[in-house]
């Protein structure tokens, strides 16, 4: 076993432990925290994708700003969700079952499949950098009309969850 | 060197336990960490096939997938919350089955 594969296994572990920890853990700020420790672990796969770039915007997005967002909302009502009382719904056997059944349907699907036994090839220096992804993002056969689509969303994002959020004073009952 | 159906393990286990939050969660914050969940399994799956099969080819599209998944969570996020934050002042509960104000 390589190097990489051990370190890989390792995350993996890390990862798929503190996913499960998020969804069963009964206190919401513990579950918030588990669910950062799950994103982390996907940085470090990016970085073993030798996808730097992505690795250092899933700390800055994802734990930097996404996880701060949900400690925030966690803290602000937990007096909802007090500790008594399940914290699953009723349903929750039906649940099991439909992603059990979605798990044996993927397997399935998954065995008879030709390109798994692919291995990379080593990355060549000229695509490592990132200045190649910047100017394909600006480029307008390539990516620039995405991109755009991609800013207005976020800029209608921001101002629809700012509407959302704002306490209106005078229609207050 | 690890083979790419490792990768593709993973990502379909962290799917599968982030729709596991999604489908039993009661508390809407809950089932919002799922989602996030299930994209950050997209964004591995995406960048694994960009590394493996065209990474040398000079070929982007796996990559501006990723940004793109990136951007619309962090939206989703946003916009989540606030609604919820809405929600619990309004109504005092976050349980998703309680904010029920739109049923006929």
């Amino acid at each position: 076993m390589s190097p990489q594969q051990f370190f890989f296994i390792i995350t993996a572990v890390v990862i798929l432990v503190s996913a499960l920890m998020t969804v069963i853990t009964r206190k919401m700020m513990h579950s918030a925290l588990w669910f950062v420790l799950a994103l982390l672990g996907v940085a470090v796969i990016f970085a073993l994708l030798e996808a730097s770039f992505f690795a250092v915007v899933q700390v800055l997005v994802y734990v930097g700003a996404i996880a701060i967002l949900i400690i925030f909302s966690v803290m602000l009502t937990r007096k909802a969700m007090e500790d008594t009382g399940s914290q699953v719904n009723k349903t929750w056997v039906i649940s099991l079952l439909i992603v059990n059944l979605t798990a044996i349907g993927g397997f399935l699907a998954f065995r008879s499949w030709e390109v798994l036994g692919t291995f990379p090839t080593a990355l060549m220096a000229e695509h490592y950098d990132i200045g190649e992804l910047g100017m394909a993002l600006i480029d307008p056969e390539r990516f620039a009309l995405p991109f755009e689509v991609t800013s207005i969303l976020l800029l209608a994002a921001l101002v629809g969850a700012i509407y959302i959020a704002f306490q209106r004073k005078e229609g207050k009952k | 060197m690890i083979p790419l159906s490792w990768y593709l393990i993973l990502s379909g286990l962290l799917f599968l336990i982030g729709l596991l939050a999604v489908l039993i969660r009661k508390n809407s914050i809950g089932i919002l960490m799922g989602i996030e969940l299930i994209l950050n399994a997209a964004n591995i799956n995406l960048l694994a096939f960009w590394r493996y099969l065209y990474a040398n080819s000079g070929d982007h599209r796996g990559q501006m997938f990723v940004i793109v998944v990136f951007v619309v969570a962090a939206a989703e996020a946003a916009v989540g919350l606030a609604m919820i934050i809405s929600a619990y002042r309004r109504k005092n509960t976050i349980v998703a089955n309680e904010i029920n104000e739109l049923k006929g």
